[in-house]
């Protein structure tokens, strides 16, 4: 049976569990005189049988749809006669292919070696066999669980301590998932980024200027070495984010100033959720918006003015994304200037400063931290963003820093080295994780630094 | 007494210039705000000129008389005969009719190419499903040729180039005058899923495996962000796992977004061996993606409920769970769903992870199921942004369009839940 279909199966007996428990329950009960005799209302012996059923067969059923592809795999390579085994993981994964489309029809058997069709059929085989053993155990492990928390219905268990302490273990659980994700990324990228280096040396990562990620489809061919050097990416990644940032952080500062000094409410309550809306638009917009309409105006302004910009220029990449952070940068700022205390204003302006000179010589250096934690958050964004530089910066690993040419950047490359098909193994889909592993590292570096300063600044005023 | 003078003098000749600053200050931040709320302008008025025409399509109406000679076909129930078939000449035959002056071979094949190129399938399909119409004459609604579909909707449009030869033009201009060539709403959009051909295209099939999707995303990230916050401010412990749980949150609040795609490629299909371009996968991968959204702003809300209401229910005599269900959670719900509701439009109009698993594929099929293959409404727009036939430029805003509608729905959804809902204690 399908897990799709088993879920809903496993919630079902859970509810038939509570009710069945919840009766039970009350059945118990009514000899000793009503349900005041319980030491739990029958509501929790009911929760604990629904518990007992579903949690047990949940866990079951995603162990075995977690690992079920792998070991079916390992079986059906185990069946191939052994002068066939494949020698590499990337052989083991087309010869998978082959067997997995004959099974499913999608390739004519007449065409592939009688070993392959032997395994097809060993491959139908085994799935079907999983798939009913798998029911029958998720089936088997539900009933179960709810017989066992049936049969302990009794006025003497409190299954209230029962079940508030597994839903306290649940709730933990849950909050551990973050730690779970983080631990899943570190290890996802490590893995591959160290089998990476053992192909290319982390050096030549590091500090080789070129960066062509071919792989030869002969060993023999003409330029089949690969060039892996992510210094290019890194330029392009900062000449971009760099652009952003000189238009996101005037612009938004000036506008929170103006926003929190200024406005009237009215304006200041029009204008903010506006300006907000800026945050909410998905990025695939603004990559069609710098792909389409961004980078051709400035190639038409610059060949008005006699210049040579290439249609997928770093500047228009970096102009929108911008603005896109235009509004992080804005509501960050608007926060810490709004955390300077008011007596610093009030005493500013008694002695009889401008509004401005206010803002410049006394809110400003006192915010300073916070804005400059601010800044480091936005450039985080700015360097993980991925859609807007993927449509509008190209693909050419230029190292320069003119800004009416064409760059790459860390994560277009990412995207591109990733989208498709690939082969699990090769250098090129490999170095794909080294910069995950470079991008992860840069960002999160940026991030803690950005909130140690925000915090410690919070603090002073506090 | 003569130095306080000339320093009020001085700070009198100041003034002017003080004032001034004071002006221009004041300028510059209505300058940035102009320029930001401008762009935002520019943005949407770029994507509502360019997409508007991808809500409309062009019809060629024609009464095709369905000969069986013409067709070499004399009975639609024969599968050999039909696939042998000659199915444009009748639509050619029927063009002629209103162009009566294109009667060479050559002029006969560049009057079939104003039709789209599914107008033969169409025919055949006609026939296939009633045998009966054989020798009679049906009133047939085509799609026309892209080309001529870009011909009427932009010919005065200098960014379009047109492809027809001038003959061809003559022949649309005289056929719309006619009114045999005609534009409608393009239901096609709204009915269909992808297409090699711009006209043929719709996004149906990305609005399903978006659904599926947020789906998949609300199932996992809704009940596990609001039990995560729970514990947090409820009952966690102040220890150092608490301390890294929290860490961890924040940081992963602020991790790009490509990073959970490489997460779901290692992962759930590398080490799980869970299949491609499928919604459940993309659903977790965005889930995950969400979490931190939703724990944070849960927080917020289970903080603002005040504490004199858990003392009251702990002082008749409720175990903390207790208090936590019956009042601490229904109390924080608004708050709650608002989060989820923005932190859900986030994952909605997420493309990057998505591209890494594998969701960028070229599917026709509006997918049915959870596990079957599908894209989602941003990548569809991503993939049709950069085709390289200009009539998917006018469809990706049309769909940027939609996704902004959802989007901004949504929000306004979680803004009236607020307004709603909300307590002031």
């Amino acid at each position: 049976m399908q897990t799709a279909n088993l879920l809903p199966l496993v919630l079902v007996l859970a509810l038939i569990a509570y009710g069945l428990a919840y009766m039970r329950s009350r059945a118990v009960a009514a000899p000793l005189g009503g349900i005041r005799n319980l030491k739990a209302l029958p509501f929790y012996y009911a929760a604990r049988a629904a518990l007992w059923c579903a949690i047990p067969a949940l866990i079951v059923l995603a162990a075995w749809a977690g690992f079920e592809g792998q070991v079916i795999q390992g079986i059906v390579i185990a069946t191939l006669p052994p002068e066939s085994w494949p020698e590499s993981p990337g052989q083991a994964s087309l010869i998978l292919s082959q067997i997995s489309n004959v099974a499913a029809g999608k390739l004519n058997p007449e065409f592939v070696p009688d070993h392959i069709v032997a395994a097809a059929s060993v491959l139908e085989a085994m799935e079907s066999r999983s798939e009913n053993f798998k029911a029958a155990l998720v089936l088997l492990v539900a009933v179960g669980g709810a017989t066992f928390a049936w049969t302990r219905v009794s006025p003497h268990v409190n299954a209230r301590l029962n079940v508030e302490t597994t839903l306290r273990r649940i709730f933990f659980v849950c909050a551990a998932l973050a730690v779970l994700t983080t631990a899943g990324i570190v290890f996802s990228v490590i893995f591959e980024t160290v089998r990476f280096f053992n192909r290319v040396p982390i050096s030549e990562f590091l500090f080789s200027t070129s960066w062509s990620p071919q792989t030869a489809l002969r060993a023999d061919q003409v330029g089949s070495e690969g060039a892996f050097g992510v210094i290019p990416l890194f330029t392009g990644t900062l000449l971009i984010s760099a652009i952003a940032l000189l238009v996101a952080v005037p612009v938004g500062l000036l506008s929170a100033i103006y926003l929190s000094e200024y406005a009237s409410r009215r304006v200041r309550s029009t204008a903010k959720p506006v300006l907000e809306m800026l945050a909410g638009i998905p990025t695939v917009v603004y990559g069609f918006f710098a792909a389409l309409t961004v980078a051709p105006f400035i190639r038409d302004v610059a060949e008005m003015v006699g210049l040579e910009a290439s249609s997928q220029s770093a500047l228009a990449a970096g102009l929108v994304m911008g603005i896109m952070i235009v509004p992080f940068v804005s509501s960050l700022s608007d926060d810490v200037i709004n955390a300077v205390p008011q007596t610093m204003r009030d005493g500013s302006l008694a002695l009889g400063a401008t509004q401005s000179e206010t803002m410049k010589k006394v809110i400003f250096p006192a915010a300073l931290p916070g804005i400059i934690g601010g800044i480091l958050l936005a450039a985080s964004r700015a360097i993980g963003e991925t859609m807007i530089v993927v449509m509008a910066a190209g693909l050419a690993a230029n190292l320069t820093a003119n800004p009416l040419e064409s760059v790459t950047t860390v994560t277009v490359q990412i995207a591109t080295l990733l989208v498709g098909d690939q082969e699990f193994d090769s250098a090129k889909t490999l170095s794909a994780f080294a910069l995950g592993m470079l991008l992860f590292i840069v960002t999160l570096l940026l991030n803690v630094v950005a909130l140690k300063i925000v915090r410690k600044y919070r603090e002073q005023y506090e | 007494m003569s130095d306080q003078t000339t320093q009020a003098e001085i700070v009198r000749n100041s003034l002017k210039r003080r004032y001034r600053k004071e002006r221009r200050f004041r300028l510059y931040g209505m300058l940035a705000i102009f320029i930001a709320l401008g762009s935002l302008f520019v943005l949407f008025a770029d994507i509502i000129n360019k997409g508007h025409s991808g809500f409309i399509k062009t019809t060629i109406t024609l009464d095709v008389t369905l000969d069986s000679e013409m067709m070499y076909l004399d009975d639609p129930r024969d599968e050999d005969q039909l696939s042998m078939a000659d199915f444009v000449a009748p639509i050619i035959a029927a063009l002629q009719e209103h162009v009566p002056e294109a009667d060479s071979a050559a002029e006969r094949r560049e009057l079939g190419r104003l039709v789209g190129n599914y107008a033969a399938s169409e025919v055949r399909n006609l026939l296939e499903n009633n045998p009966d119409f054989l020798g009679t004459t049906q009133t047939m609604e085509f799609l026309a040729h892209d080309r001529v579909s870009t011909y009427v909707k932009h010919a005065d449009d200098p960014s379009y180039s047109i492809k027809l030869s001038e003959q061809q033009q003559e022949w649309v201009d005289e056929l719309v005058e006619k009114g045999v060539i005609d534009t409608s709403f393009n239901d096609v959009l709204f009915s269909r899923g992808d297409s090699r051909e711009p006209s043929n295209a719709g996004i149906l099939g990305a609005i399903v495996g978006s659904l599926l999707t947020m789906l998949v995303t609300l199932a996992i990230a809704f009940p596990v962000g609001i039990a995560a916050a729970v514990y947090l401010e409820e009952f966690a412990p102040q220890n150092k796992i608490t301390d890294f749980i929290e860490v961890n949150i924040n940081n992963l609040a602020a991790v790009p977004s490509i990073i959970f795609g490489l997460l779901g490629l290692a992962v759930f299909i590398g080490l799980f061996g869970m299949p491609r371009s499928v919604p459940v996968v993309g659903g977790m991968v965005l889930a995950l993606m969400t979490l931190p959204t939703i724990i944070i702003s849960s927080r917020a809300a289970i903080k603002s409920v005040p504490p004199s209401i858990r003392e009251a229910a702990e002082g008749v005599g409720a175990s903390k769970m207790q208090v936590v269900m019956h009042h601490v959670i229904p109390l924080a719900m608004p708050g709650m769903l608002t989060g989820s509701i923005i932190g859900m439009a986030q994952a909605l109009g997420e493309t990057a992870p998505l591209l890494l698993i594998g969701m960028v594929a070229f599917i026709v099929d509006v997918p049915d199921g959870f596990f079957d293959s599908a894209t989602v409404l941003p990548v569809q727009i991503y993939l049709w942004a950069s085709a390289s036939e200009q009539g998917f430029v006018e469809l990706a805003s049309a769909g940027i369009m939609v996704l902004l509608t959802f989007m901004i729905s949504m929000n306004a959804l979680a803004i009236w839940l607020r307004k709603r809902l909300e307590r002031r204690w």
